[in-house]
């Protein structure tokens, strides 16, 4: 498997690299549901917008006429000296056209992308605050990777279409159908020549739509591996470096990133078809006006001078469909983005808000399992079932052998998953009929692996409750006994922590989660291994913390330091997802089971 | 954040950033020439094609000759196929130096990114790499690919048409070239109020995607205190202020390109005026002012098209800069040239100092520690004390701000990277894990290990759970390790270190997230390993330093005592504080002694 750059990534339950595609029919429909929806706040604004441009470009046509007109109804007056009348008056229209040209233009820029830039505003903010809302397991399938890729690239292909597109387009459409008209008038027989290809351009306009969707969905997937994989590196560097991976992960990107260049080539071919097609169509048509209106002309049935005007016009028709082509492209590219998005926004959240949530004013903290099965992987059931009740107010230690299952049943406290069957109750209510506030309020869990965040260890502490005082903040620091090493730190609680905590020592970044947790003051406190990175002395501090911080709040601690186990009321003992020891801590030590074994080892360690 | 990136540059500098990146070009002058030429012969056909027209209505249709029709219309079919072909030729080409180009910066970037030390990495939001990785690479991308040729293109042809008007009729064409001194002045003032906020707007687009990678990570601390809208806000302030920044981007183009359509048009107005006033005077005929209107009028699209091209330019410009901004970046730590033919691992440190950049005080100085080859050595000390800055040293994550690491007397960096890198291999505090398969995490350190040694280094660790994975060890693990329970992180990433084989093992307190029976039985596997390695152990706990044959205390920055475990406790106060659980315990607390 260590072959070449392909089995590195080894196999997952399923591979989740995207969402599940469904038919792709319901994709487009889906990304236009979205797409409509985020312009519907827009419609006023758009009509607006439209009037401009219309006028805009009206004002902007005149002008080459009106020189015409200047020259031809100007000058001879002059000449025959009867006065720069009407030419001064010319020019003036002219200048005043220009002017209005770039009135109304501006207008239309600043409009445009002020809906352009709202827009993507709003979908940032709307798949952000979608994939927060997004459970655990979704995360944990996705990657973040690819939450980045999805709320960086997928939205500036979005953001290149509001920007270059719209402009272009209108004026594009705005000339052609305008054309379309004058040629028809002009002469119908020739007018319909001239536009015999439209149906053929339909054709191939849908062969390119075909094609691309597939392309560049293809361009949106590789992109978000290359992005996977170098967040990934760069945020695991640490291990890159020292364990020489460096000539390993360089081959593994490259790969991808040239998975990522074909892809683009791919579309980029496509472009270089039909592009030049739709020209070679236009051409192809101009020369066969010519031909037939050459023809027509000789036969006196169209004049000379309707035939020169209609090649003039011909070119205005088929010149601005480039530029619809080119419009076509970035709608395509942006499309496949709005795909990938519209599907997160799709994505239901597994740990759903209840409709009608009950509410718990004041959480006692009583928690209870009613028949709790649990797994990861289907196959593979981690509680095979259990019940549990932990009445308010008490401190439960829950120890057993590392992989026990431990962190699962703590998890479950939090609703970062629901059960697959059975009920976790607290305080008699079902978790899945609490919404997310109250839930959070109640129960608080410090993670075993404490995730600090970008800025000062008082923002970071602050996490815990965001409209505490700094003195709040210093008396949580206090109680837990890390308001030392936080004020020797060269700006005090104001100290930077640098990315993701990494100017903190691990025992310090324990600290500071602890802290955290403590200031956020809720009924049910889980620690998972809340201390195992510190040294004794502070290990001690935050126990004898710890007796006044539970006295009033149910508190379920995991560790396999037994030390922490003293203060606890009472102790379970977990194997394999199933508690086989249940009691105070002295009555087990004394029944000579698990518990006792264990701590036995314990102490003998301490030696 | 990154120190520097928002100090404003100038833009010769930014010129230089772009035109230093044509290395990349170089491979590929053929194509180049070849898209050149076929843009040029393209637009010559694409100019001629109407003339033909006019040709052909002007002769063969008045005059009623339909042999030359058939010729002239067949040359305005060939004309046309041929544009049409000139195109697609021109695309075609264009995929290959255009992608190859971003696609190589893109690697070399990555390739510059592993060799920048761990320094950088704490430095340098991942959000703003990736920026630079991707956005900045695409604008450079489409400036190259497409953007350039029209620029070249448009300024050409407006070099050539004002060149016609100068010999036409030199008033009036002086008149049009002195309109181009207004836009030669604000788009230079243009310039650089845009280079400033392309800058900010490509700055923040990194910031906002440090803030989403950060809340894809910290997602389990974010659920766990339900912080989802403080999170938001956060996201949405960023959010909103690229939005702001964005509009004052979209306001200063939207002046900027409405002015370049104003000119050309208010000198058509001119001309027409002062062409007419010359119709008058008899100086400039009646059919030379039309064709004199006609040749301005053609000025107008690239004049305003001018603006969107330039704009795409500096952004182009302002990404070139950040791209050079982390490949200029010359990583400190290099390797040197040394090699240690048959490495003991006898490890000193010799008077080393250690300061992070810009900390008033060293977190580690005077410090003398030496470990004889086969000997291990706990580091005890505080919380925050410097250990896991101290086995930093050696591996060479950081380099000693002074005195001297040495290996068999070789000061670390004297020694190749990847050589010094395989004679000591680190078991991190924090397991650091990738989502790929179990066997390629473990293999990390050495590729070519066998399938037995795969099972030993699994054993050691006691990570036999492994094998009940789902796919065994061909199973890929969660993002960071995040399917594995705790534990199970610990163990593979001690695994993967053993496997290794180092000459020198560095545990950094790798055994805190194991139940006793676990760890000890992790520990009689692992004397076996240290009895052959020099090992450093990082430890908080009694059980862990007996691993070791000595005990030093880190303490105030530096190494106060070495000696025995038992002795050490017996004799030093400081060691009995750090180690002893029973130390001034108050009866109370004792209860289940
Ligand atoms: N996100 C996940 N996806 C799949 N399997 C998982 C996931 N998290 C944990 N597991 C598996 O579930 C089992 C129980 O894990 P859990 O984290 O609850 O153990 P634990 O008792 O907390 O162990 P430790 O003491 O090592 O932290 C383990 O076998 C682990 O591999
Ligand atoms: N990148 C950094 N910049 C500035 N200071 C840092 C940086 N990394 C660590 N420090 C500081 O250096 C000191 C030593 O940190 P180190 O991680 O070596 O401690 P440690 O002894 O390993 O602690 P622990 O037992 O908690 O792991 C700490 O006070 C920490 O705050
Ligand atoms: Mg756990
Ligand atoms: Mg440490």
């Amino acid at each position: 498997m260590t072959s070449a750059t392909t089995g590195w990534r080894g196999v997952a339950s399923e591979d989740q690299d995207e969402l599940p595609d469904k038919v792709s029919g319901l994709l487009r429909a889906r990304s236009r549901r979205l797409l409509g929806d985020l312009l519907a706040p827009h419609r006023k604004g758009i009509m607006v917008l439209t009037a401009v441009i219309i006028a805009s470009s009206g004002a902007g046509l005149a002008i080459p006429y009106l020189v015409k007109v200047g020259i031809d109804a100007g000058i001879p007056p002059m000449l025959r000296g009867e006065g720069t009348g009407t030419l001064l008056t010319v020019v003036g229209v002219i200048l005043a056209a220009a002017a209005a040209q770039a009135l109304t233009r501006q207008a239309f820029l600043k409009m445009s992308g002020r809906i352009g830039h709202q827009i993507l505003l709003e979908l940032r903010r709307r798949v952000f605050d979608h994939f927060q809302r997004l459970s655990l397991s979704f995360h944990e399938k996705y990657t973040s990777g690819r939450v980045i890729s999805r709320l960086t690239s997928d939205i500036e292909a979005i953001a290149e279409l509001l920007q270059a597109g719209f402009d272009g387009l209108v004026t594009a459409v705005l000339t052609m159908a305008g054309t379309a008209v004058l040629l028809l008038v002009l002469d119908v027989e020739l007018g319909l020549v001239a536009l015999v290809p439209l149906p053929i351009l339909l054709l191939f306009t849908r062969w390119f739509r075909r094609q691309s969707a597939i392309v560049y969905r293809r361009t949106r997937e590789t992109v978000a591996l290359v992005i996977v994989h170098f967040v990934e590196s760069m945020t695991g560097m640490r291990a890159v470096q020292a364990f020489r991976r460096e000539p390993r992960n360089q081959e593994i990107f490259e790969r991808l990133n040239d998975d990522y260049r074909q892809a683009n080539a791919r579309s980029m071919r496509l472009i270089a078809v039909f592009m030049p097609g739709i020209k070679l169509i236009g051409n192809l048509t101009v020369a066969a006006v010519l031909f037939y209106g050459g023809w027509l002309a000789f036969h006196g049935e169209v004049t000379v001078g309707v035939l020169t005007a209609f090649l003039l016009y011909l070119r205005g028709f088929y010149e601005p469909m480039q530029e619809i082509s080119q419009f076509y492209n970035t709608l395509q590219s942006a499309s496949a983005a709005l795909e990938k998005l519209s599907g997160v926004l799709e994505e239901e959240p597994a740990v759903p808000e209840p409709r009608a949530p009950r509410p718990l004013p004041q959480a006692r903290g009583e928690v209870r399992f009613e028949d709790v099965r649990f797994a990861y992987v289907e196959s593979m059931p981690i509680l095979p079932g259990l019940d549990l009740a932990i009445p308010a107010g008490q401190s439960v230690a829950l120890v057993g052998s590392t992989g026990a299952g431990k962190t699962t049943l703590a998890k479950l406290i939090s609703r970062f998953y629901d059960p697959t069957a059975g009920r976790v109750l607290l305080d008699g209510a079902d978790l899945q009929e609490l919404d997310e506030p109250t839930l959070r309020r109640a129960v608080v869990m410090v993670t075993q692996e404490n995730f600090l965040f970008n800025g000062t260890v008082l923002d970071n502490i602050m996490f815990g409750r965001p409209g505490a005082t700094e003195r709040q903040v210093r008396e949580a620091a206090q109680a837990i006994g890390a308001h030392d090493f936080i004020a020797s730190l060269p700006d005090g609680y104001h100290t930077d922590v640098g990315k993701q905590g990494g100017r903190m020592s691990a025992g310090q970044r324990q600290l500071v989660a602890f802290a955290r947790a403590f200031l956020a003051d809720p009924a049910v406190l889980i620690l998972d291994e809340a201390t195992s990175s510190l040294d004794v002395p502070s290990e001690r501090l935050v126990q004898r913390a710890l007796r006044t911080i539970l006295a009033d709040r149910t508190a379920l601690i995991i560790a396999h330091r037994l030390s922490t186990v003293e203060i606890a009321d009472r102790v379970l003992v977990m194997e394999r997802g199933e508690i086989v020891e249940d009691g105070p801590p002295d009555r087990l030590v004394a029944a000579d089971g698990r518990f006792a074994g264990l701590h036995r080892a314990w102490l003998e360690s301490l030696s | 954040m990154p120190p520097d990136t928002r100090a404003p540059r100038r833009p010769l500098l930014e010129n230089i950033s772009l035109w230093r990146l044509r290395r990349y070009l170089r491979p590929y002058v053929g194509k180049l020439v070849f898209i050149w030429l076929a843009a040029i012969v393209g637009i010559s056909a694409s100019i001629a094609l109407p003339l033909v027209g006019e040709r052909v209505v002007d002769g063969p249709v008045r005059d009623g000759d339909s042999r030359a029709l058939l010729l002239l219309g067949s040359l305005a079919l060939g004309l046309g196929v041929l544009e049409a072909l000139l195109i697609f030729l021109r695309r075609w080409a264009q995929i290959g130096p255009v992608l190859g180009l971003e696609t190589r910066i893109r690697d070399d970037l990555y390739a510059q990114l592993q060799r920048l030390p761990m320094r950088f990495h704490g430095e340098w939001q991942s959000g703003q790499l990736l920026s630079r990785a991707t956005t900045d690479l695409s604008t450079i991308r489409r400036f190259l690919g497409f953007g350039m040729l029209f620029l070249v293109m448009n300024i050409l042809q407006l070099i050539t048409v004002t060149v016609l008007l100068l010999n036409m009729y030199w008033p009036l064409g002086v008149l049009v070239a002195v309109s181009a001194v207004p836009i030669v002045l604000l788009s230079m003032r243009f310039e650089k109020r845009y280079i400033r906020i392309s800058r900010q707007v490509q700055d923040e687009q990194g910031d906002l995607a440090t803030l989403v990678e950060e809340s894809a990570i910290g997602i389990r601390t974010i659920k766990a205190f339900g912080r989802r809208h403080h999170v938001f806000e956060r996201y949405d302030e960023a959010a909103r202020r690229l939005y702001g920044t964005s509009m004052e981007k979209v306001r200063l183009s939207a002046r900027f390109f409405t002015f370049l359509e104003v000119i050309p048009n208010v000198t058509l107005a001119m001309v027409l005026l002062l062409g007419a006033l010359a119709v008058g005077q008899g100086s400039l005929t009646l059919g030379a002012l039309f064709a004199f209107t006609t040749l301005v009028l053609q000025l107008v699209w690239p004049i305003a098209s001018l603006g969107y091209i330039l704009a795409m330019a500096q952004e182009a410009m302002t990404a070139a800069d950040r791209v050079l901004e982390v490949l200029d970046t010359v990583p400190e730590i290099t390797g040197g040239r040394g090699r240690i033919e048959r490495p003991r691992g006898h490890l000193r440190f010799e008077g080393v100092e250690f300061r992070f950049p810009g900390a008033d005080r060293p977190v580690l100085h005077d410090l003398w520690l030496e470990v004889r080859p086969g000997e291990t050595v706990a580091v005890v000390g505080a919380t925050g004390s410097g250990k896991t800055t101290l086995t930093a040293l050696v591996p060479r994550l950081l380099d000693v701000t002074g005195g001297r690491v040495t290996i068999d007397g070789h000061d670390v960096r004297d020694l190749e990277l990847p050589e010094l890198r395989s004679i000591v291999a680190t078991a991190f505090e924090e397991p650091t894990l990738f989502s790929m398969s179990v066997r390629e995490n473990l293999t990390m350190g050495r590729l070519d290990a066998t399938e037995e040694e795969v099972d030993d280094a699994i054993r050691t660790a006691q990570a036999m759970f492994v094998y009940d994975l789902p796919w065994g060890l061909d199973t890929r693990i969660g993002e960071q390790g995040m399917s594995l329970s705790g534990g199970q992180r610990q163990r593979l990433a001690l695994a993967r270190a053993v496997l290794s084989r180092p000459r020198i093992l560095v545990l950094d307190d790798t055994l805190s997230a194991l139940d006793v029976e676990t760890e000890a039985l992790v520990e009689a596997a692992l004397r076996e390993v240290l009895r052959e390695a020099t090992g450093i152990v990082v430890a908080h706990r009694a059980s862990t330093v007996l691993l070791a044959d000595k005990v030093a205390l880190l303490a105030g920055g530096t190494i106060t005592h070495v000696g025995r475990h038992h002795d050490l406790l017996a004799e030093v106060p400081e060691y009995r504080q750090l180690l002893a659980q029973d130390a001034d315990l108050d009866p109370s607390e004792g209860a289940l002694r």
